[in-house]
């Protein structure tokens, strides 16, 4: 049976599982339709044109997360950004571990999409936010048909969230081949603020594969800047879809790091609903082997006198391949649309692949936008320079890879996730020299 | 010091430098004036060990030994410094921390261990008073958004961290105005010693009023047409370099 086929068929015990008076059951039917309508993506799907998932469907995955497995803190420690103060909502195996979590319920709610779609208490925000801007598509539809835990965050008018909070999903490999779809809903309301970190980690070289579906809502003023880190297995592939609905004078940011794992595809899409909106997507790849990064990117304009600002750098290494899929779309009434795109890629070596689209589409005559994309290798006379200080071919490539990663890295607010991050880069590269910031 | 002997050295095919020689001892510093195009920079980036440039002829040795072979780097450690007509920009690496990495990857080279932390601090201060560096100036970018004149002050801030036997300065005067000039010339005078050598390459002569040469040498077409003391400096200031070059038809 395929996967597809074990999807569909499973969803009815799926859903008998669950109580039949949840807000969602009705979505969660719909979805699964539309799922069996339209099937898995393929290389026929323009959008996934450069992206096969082909080799990661044919596992055999437990879609169900059946048995609790605990795991010490001592040992995932280091998959924590530790040396700062922050609320955790950690899944191991797509269940909600407390042991490991620390969440509040004062003045914010920081706590489990489980919690939400079942607790009445927080029916009402269920029913505004839940699924209204995730679509009616292929794996988002998927994730909403099996959607039940994730991180559910609720920031109420003019509040700050005190710490940031870091969302962390670990798969321990106890099931031959997990299937993770974890589900999670961001709200800032009006005069809000908010940091997040979120990361996608395999314990084990079991294969894992990892369908996750975020919303975002801003409200007018809101600020959220959300950060990812995807530095996973080998064996790890992760379809990351976040869904982002912006109102007046929000700012919006996603920074993406992805330094590993075997195929990332990040579905990253902003709608602009309001005047005078910032929206700002940043991300580094730097992956080897046979790695797979690819980008499709989204910012819808749809109101005047707002700006998007992108700017994503890839290094790729041996056999390793990008994608860069950006598209700008601003409608006529969006005048004095400012819209910047940048797509800088080095191919380290000559078996490296990066497919970099550009799409503007538009239809305002008062608008700004530009868009640049660069392909090319490390620059001679700076590694020469590098060079004649005594520095070492080797670590002068590292200190050339990093600042060219750095106007990403520069616009990371949290000085130890920029730390953390720096020491990620600079041990990808293997060098140890020092990357103070 | 630096013994150059019978330099070719092209690039794709084009000869640019037709046979230099040249003989640098410990303690002097030598000039080299040329026309644009006549081959200074080139041979700035031979000696420091440009890749792109191909050696075809000739040998460069520095204290008797031939670097030839040498990556750029191990050049570096042997004690050739370049300073740059025009430095890289390397954005999220602070002055600070180039030229401690700068310094420690030469220590290593040496089979010594780090600089300790202290000491670093201690010559960092010192050798950024002696070019009027302040404090911000080091936690900055490496060149990034740096003024001509900073970011040639920089280059000799570098050169004084590191300690070289040979400095070769090209163009370090280009794009100064006469208060930097000043600084980054008595930066370089107070470096000078009996244990190590300066070349100034340089189109004026403006900065050797301040870098005083032992030995000026003029470069036309890749070669060498003249040697003298300092006072050809200032000829070829009044006269310019095209009676020189009627004196050796080229």
């Amino acid at each position: 049976m395929s996967l597809k086929d074990k999807l569909v068929s499973s969803h009815i015990v799926f859903q008998d599982s669950l109580d039949p008076d949840s807000p969602i059951y009705d979505i969660r039917g719909n979805a699964i339709k539309t799922f069996e309508a339209e099937g898995f993506p393929t290389k026929k799907d323009e959008a996934w044109k450069y992206t096969s998932l082909n080799s990661i469907l044919k596992k055999d995955y437990n879609i169900f997360p059946t048995k609790k497995s605990s795991l010490d803190f001592k040992d995932v420690e280091r998959y924590f950004i530790n040396d700062i103060d922050t609320y955790n909502i950690i899944f191991v195996d797509g269940v909600f571990n407390a042991h490991l979590s620390s969440t509040t319920h004062d003045g914010i709610d920081v706590c489990t999409m489980n919690s939400a779609l079942t607790k009445s208490k927080y029916q009402q925000v269920i029913d505004v936010y839940f699924n209204k801007i995730a679509k009616e598509e292929s794996l988002t539809s998927l994730n909403t048909a099996y959607a039940r835990d994730g991180a559910y965050i609720y920031i109420p008018k003019g509040k700050v969230a005190d710490k940031p909070i870091q969302i962390i999903h670990f798969a321990t490999g106890s099931q031959e081949a997990a299937l993770l779809q974890p589900r999670n809903l961001i709200v800032a309301e009006e005069n809000s603020e908010v940091q997040i970190i979120e990361r996608h980690q395999s314990l084990s070289d079991s294969p894992t594969f990892t369908n996750s579906v975020t919303e975002v809502y801003a409200a007018k003023r809101a600020i959220v800047d959300y950060y990812k880190i995807q530095n996973d297995k080998l064996d790890a592939s992760l379809v990351d879809t976040t869904e982002i609905e912006q109102h007046g004078e929000s700012i919006v940011s996603v920074h993406t790091f992805s330094l590993g794992g075997n195929i990332t595809r990040n579905n990253l899409n902003y709608y602009q609903k309001g005047e005078r909106i910032d929206s700002i997507l940043k991300g580094v790849t730097l992956i080897e082997g046979k790695q797979h990064v690819d980008h499709n990117t989204l910012v819808h304009h749809i109101e005047p006198n707002c700006e998007s600002h992108q700017d994503y750098k890839g290094i790729f290494a041996e056999s390793a391949t990008g994608v860069f899929n950006g598209k700008v779309v601003v409608e006529k009434e969006a005048q004095k649309t400012n819209a910047y795109q940048s797509n800088n890629n080095i191919l380290i070596d000559d078996k490296a692949t990066i497919n970099s689209k550009p799409q503007l589409e538009i239809f305002a005559d008062d608008v700004r936008c530009s868009h640049g994309c660069t392909i090319g290798q490390l620059d001679e006379s700076a590694l020469f320079y590098l060079q004649s200080r005594g520095i070492a071919k080797k670590e002068a490539r590292a200190l050339l890879m990093y600042a060219f990663a750095n106007t990403v890295l520069s616009s990371v607010k949290i000085p130890q996730l920029k730390q953390r991050i720096t020491k990620l880069i600079a041990k990808k590269i293997g060098v140890s020299i020092g990357f103070e910031i | 010091m630096l013994t150059v002997k019978n330099l070719h050295a092209g690039i794709e095919e084009k000869d640019i430098l037709k046979g230099i020689n040249l003989e640098i001892k410990a303690g002097e510093v030598h000039a080299i004036m040329g026309p644009n195009g006549s081959g200074k920079s080139t041979l700035s980036s031979v000696i420091a060990g440009k890749e792109e440039y191909e050696v075809t002829d000739g040998d460069i040795f520095l204290n008797k030994e031939s670097i030839l072979e040498m990556d750029p780097e191990e050049r570096a450690h042997e004690g050739v410094f370049l300073s740059f007509q025009y430095p890289v920009e390397i954005p999220g690496v602070t002055v600070t921390n180039f030229i401690k990495t700068a310094i420690n990857q030469t220590r290593k080279a040496k089979g010594l261990e780090d600089m300790p932390a202290s000491e670093m601090l201690k010559m960092i201060r010192e050798k950024s008073e002696l070019l009027e560096i302040d404090r911000k100036f080091l936690s900055r970018s490496l060149n990034v958004g740096f003024s001509g004149g900073e970011k040639k002050r920089n280059e000799i801030f570098q050169m004084a961290m590191l300690e070289p036997k040979l400095a070769i300065l090209d163009e370090t005067d280009s794009g100064l105005d006469i208060d930097a000039l000043r600084i980054v010339a008595n930066g370089v005078n107070k470096l000078r010693s009996e244990d190590n050598a300066v070349l100034v390459i340089t189109h004026y002569q403006r900065l050797l009023d301040y870098i005083v040469p032992d030995v000026v040498h003029v470069l036309m077409d890749g070669k060498i047409v003249k040697t003298g003391g300092k006072e050809l400096a200032h000829e070829l200031e009044e006269k310019g370099y095209d009676w020189l070059k009627e004196e050796v038809n080229v």
